[in-house]
């Protein structure tokens, strides 16, 4: 089967400081993989590489696209990328607000990627916007209000159905349960889980929060200073780490 | 005025000008910058009309100038007297006779040729601006073709209105690629934009050309759902009887009376001159 | 019957021969004359010179007449006959440095070569009328001193030796020219300060005064403005060197601003720079305040979000020439926009039933 992704020798620096390098992995379709580790660790920076918004000094990403097979995102055309981004990628922010269009109702947010890629009927598009809505347990007598008036659960939850409309085949997260309480954490936690499950969705995770990794991710990085310093599947990483800085984030977690 | 040199434009202006609207009219509805030169008349007040119909002129042209569809508006006279002395050409104010119109705001009624232009003067050419005011933006909107929030404006309309809530500045998509501001006219002049006459927009203080040749596809922004209406007030011109030309309201006395005329002068003498008579209007003599 | 309005063209010119009544105003009171402007009013002639972007007092003085005083009217005149003008050739850079100061003061040191001149300044004056100026008297003259011969070198020489302050880059590129190609984004700095100079003084005084009250503050110290004449050169082709054709008064300002230090420059002065036809302090000074602010990405600063350091907006706006145009256009007819207008909100009110509910219930 071919890898929806692979990414071979990514490497971002900042002058003489390694943003990350060396980063070597294949992601299958259906697989959800966390990239873990503290503030400054460089996963995000490896997310954002990946996801095209920062471009690597080094290395490639090969994304299996529907039209021309594997295809480096690297150097793909700005058009392109934009046109993946809309589509078949997809990426949710940390900040709902970075994600969202605040002045813009939920319909209108939800519709915008429809939009985009040409639907053209008023009706349809607010009845594929009022379901997501259902599906992302948001009433769907809010279709009309802004997201300034939601929650900050409530807005991340639009973010996903901002972004899963056009059901995309990969999807970047960028911390997204961060700022959020602990049990609104763990129903979005909930509803994500479901969602990947039953879209089939390949899913890169970036989170500090081994509990997201435990419920989300089939593998995992683990990632210091810019490196992967350990890898594999998510139960074995965590309930068996080989690496002195895992075994260090594995002990850290407060157990409630 | 012999001080000046034909349509007051020095000759390597308006070369510059020209290449901008060869630019624009192979690009249909793309805003092509020129570096517009100060004019005697006001930024927004119609210098990029100016600039481009003096780009146009020459010696031969017959000349007609419209605001709100009328040849005797202020600003309509003022733009014609300019003209007048500067470049000496004919004048006059029946759209058959014109070879060079230059308008703001309306496009005549009468079905224009394939000998004649018509110049629009733009105040903001940029569809987008209204929903992303910065320029760098935009730029990058129309050349990737990404015009899914101009769609999220209509659907916010609808959601909050029932309806599309813009009746004037009705964008369109122009040969299947660029989105356009056809300048404030009425949208029931959009379905106009389609005609046999070369049209050229000037927007001088924003410096973009833009430019649509004859017999090209333009498509007012809609839903299926909710299809683009060319609308205008449910009545007829109370002077000539006229049904399809788009009309003016105008308030009579105290008590708030109200008759509708033509906005389009020149259409309506011509009716009233072939026999026509409305509500309010007189057997001709 | 309704008769359509007609004669706009006898309204036009019945307009403009009041407008010429009230220009000239009370005949039994004398006529201005433009010398009278010229050398009387001069710094509204540098206003309308700077911003008009044309180096001739005269004329400035005529555009002050004509336009019955309101200045942006007055550059309105000179911009519009600037266009007109066929253009011989650049002249050299003008060296500001050869400058014969009348005025010369810097806020950086107590004293420099050169000297603190103060110069012909309302500075230290008292803000109270003047009823003996109502009176139109003879004014005394001011007492004289040799003139001064020694040079008077830039203060920020003096911090450029100790490497302290940046320095500018230099180039032989030449410049671009804003009158003559369409705004783009990103601007480079020769075309914001060439925006900024022929700004309206207003907005670019405004956007100043918002730095310095912590819209991007940048911490400014005037290490000097000079007023005074210098000298303008051109090569002609004929000849094969450059002569002397004249020479303009400009007013330059040079401020020194703290860097906070960042990732890719070690700590040092910055500096704004402010350079304006005639004596045009208020101008060059909050130029170079405004320059110094757009300079924010080059000196590896932050964006704040302050309106001074947003270039876009600054030089979309900047120019009381199309600002007044624009805004002065509401004035035209829109009769025909208000109408679909109109029609739009009768319909949705329709649709509503709003006006229904307000019959029934009247």
């Amino acid at each position: 089967m071919t890898p929806l992704l692979q990414v071979t020798g990514i490497e971002k620096r900042y002058g003489a400081r390694i943003g990350c390098a060396d980063v070597n992995f294949d992601l299958y379709p259906g697989e959800v993989m966390g990239i873990v580790g503290e503030s400054g660790s460089g996963k995000s920076t490896l997310l954002n590489c990946l996801a095209g918004h920062l471009k690597p000094d080094a290395g490639q990403v090969i994304f299996d696209t529907r039209a021309d097979g594997p295809v480096d995102t690297v150097t793909m055309s700005e058009p392109a990328r934009r046109m993946l981004g809309r589509t078949d990628w997809a990426f949710v922010h940390q900040h709902a607000r970075d994600g969202l269009r605040m002045n813009v109702s939920a319909g209108g947010n939800i519709g915008e990627r429809l939009m985009a890629v040409g639907a053209r009927h008023y009706g349809d598009i607010r009845n594929r916007a009022v379901d997501w809505l259902d599906r992302v347990e948001i009433a769907e007598g809010r279709v009309d209000d802004r997201p300034s008036a939601f929650s900050g659960g409530m807005q991340q939850r639009l973010q996903i159905a901002r972004n899963l409309v056009t059901e995309p085949r990969l999807v970047f997260m960028d911390e997204p349960t961060g700022g959020l309480d602990v049990s609104v954490q763990a129903r979005l936690l909930d509803l994500l889980r479901g969602l990947v499950r039953q879209m089939g969705l390949s899913a890169l995770i970036v989170t500090h929060d081994l509990a997201v990794v435990r419920l989300l991710a089939d593998r995992l990085m683990v990632m210091k200073d810019g490196h992967v310093v350990e890898s594999g599947l998510t139960d074995q990483v965590l309930d068996d780490p080989q690496h002195a800085y895992t075994q260090l984030l594995v002990s850290s977690v407060l157990q409630v | 005025m012999s001080d000046y040199n034909f349509a007051y434009l020095d000759e390597q202006t308006k070369r510059m000008i020209r290449r901008a609207i060869l630019k624009g009219l192979a690009v249909p509805g793309y805003q092509v910058p020129f570096a517009s030169r100060e004019m005697p008349m006001p930024y927004g007040w119609g210098t990029g009309g100016v600039q481009v119909s003096a780009a146009t002129l020459t010696p031969e042209d017959t000349f007609k100038v419209i605001d709100q569809g009328s040849d005797d508006t202020t600003n309509a006279v003022s733009i014609r007297k300019f003209f007048e002395k500067t470049a000496g050409v004919a004048v006059t104010e029946e759209t058959e006779q014109a070879s060079v119109i230059q308008t703001r705001h309306r496009i005549p009624e009468a079905e224009l040729t394939e000998d004649q232009i018509l110049v629009y003067q733009v105040p903001i050419p940029e569809p987008l601006r209204f929903l992303e005011p910065r320029e760098t933006e935009t730029r990058k909107m129309h050349s990737l073709e990404e015009y899914g929030l101009m769609h999220v404006k209509l659907y916010e309309d609808i959601s909050q209105h029932g309806a599309i809530a813009t009746s004037y500045a009705y964008p369109v998509k122009v040969s299947d690629r660029y989105v356009m501001d056809p300048s404030p006219i009425p949208k029931f002049d959009n379905p106009k934009l389609e005609m046999a006459a070369i049209q050229l927009f000037g927007a001088g203080r924003e410096q973009r050309i833009y430019a649509v040749p004859p017999y090209t596809k333009v498509v007012s922004l809609d839903f299926e759902d909710f299809p683009f209406e060319a609308t205008k007030a449910d009545h007829a011109c109370d002077l000539c009887a006229a049904e399809d030309s788009y009309l003016d309201e105008v308030i009579l006395d105290d008590a708030g009376n109200r008759m509708f005329v033509c906005s389009d002068t020149d259409y309506c003498r011509g009716r009233r001159e072939a026999g026509h008579v409305g509500r309010l209007g007189e057997e001709a003599a | 019957m309704y008769v359509a309005v007609k004669g706009g063209e006898r309204a036009i010119e019945n307009a403009h021969a009041w407008l010429a009544e009230e220009r000239r105003g009370d005949t039994s009171v004398a006529e201005l004359s433009i010398a009278q402007i010229r050398e009387q009013l001069s710094l509204a002639v540098n206003r309308v010179m700077a911003e008009g972007s044309l180096y001739d007092p005269d004329l400035a003085a005529l555009a002050i007449k004509q336009a019955r005083g309101d200045l942006i009217e007055a550059i309105f005149l000179i911009r519009a006959y600037r266009t007109t003008l066929p253009r011989f050739g650049a002249t050299e850079p003008v060296e500001t440095g050869d400058m014969a100061c009348d005025r010369r003061i810097s806020a950086t040191f107590k004293d420099a070569p050169g000297g603190q001149v103060l110069g012909p300044t309302f500075d230290y004056t008292h803000r109270l009328l003047d009823f003996k100026l109502a009176a139109e008297g003879e004014v005394p003259a001011a007492p004289a001193a040799e003139p001064r011969h020694e040079p008077t070198p830039h203060i920020t020489e003096f911090l450029q030796g100790e490497d302290i302050i940046q320095r500018e880059p230099e180039s032989d590129a030449t410049p671009g020219d804003l009158t003559r190609e369409p705004m783009s984004y990103p601007a480079g700095r020769d075309i914001r300060l060439q925006s900024l100079t022929r700004g309206d003084e207003g907005f670019v005084l405004g956007l100043a005064y918002s730095t310095q009250r912590g819209y991007a503050r940048n911490h400014a110290f005037v290490g000097e403005l000079r007023i005074g004449t210098v000298a303008v050169e051109m090569e002609i082709p004929e000849l094969g060197f450059a002569i002397e054709i004249g020479e303009v008064e400009l007013t330059e300002c040079e401020t020194v601003n703290q860097f906070a230090g960042s990732k890719t420059e070690p700590p040092q002065f910055t500096r704004g720079y402010g350079l304006v036809f005639g004596q045009t302090e208020r101008k060059a000074i909050s130029m170079a305040l405004v320059d110094r602010a757009l300079r924010w990405r080059e000196l590896g600063e932050d964006f704040l979000g302050a309106a001074a350091q947003d270039e876009e907006f600054v030089l979309s706006h900047a120019d009381n020439i199309q600002a007044t145009g624009f805004l002065e256009h509401i004035k035209l007819p829109h009769y025909v926009d208000f109408q679909s207008e109109l029609e739009l909100v009768r319909k949705l009110r329709r649709e509503a039933g709003v006006d229904e509910v307000r019959e029934a219930a009247e």
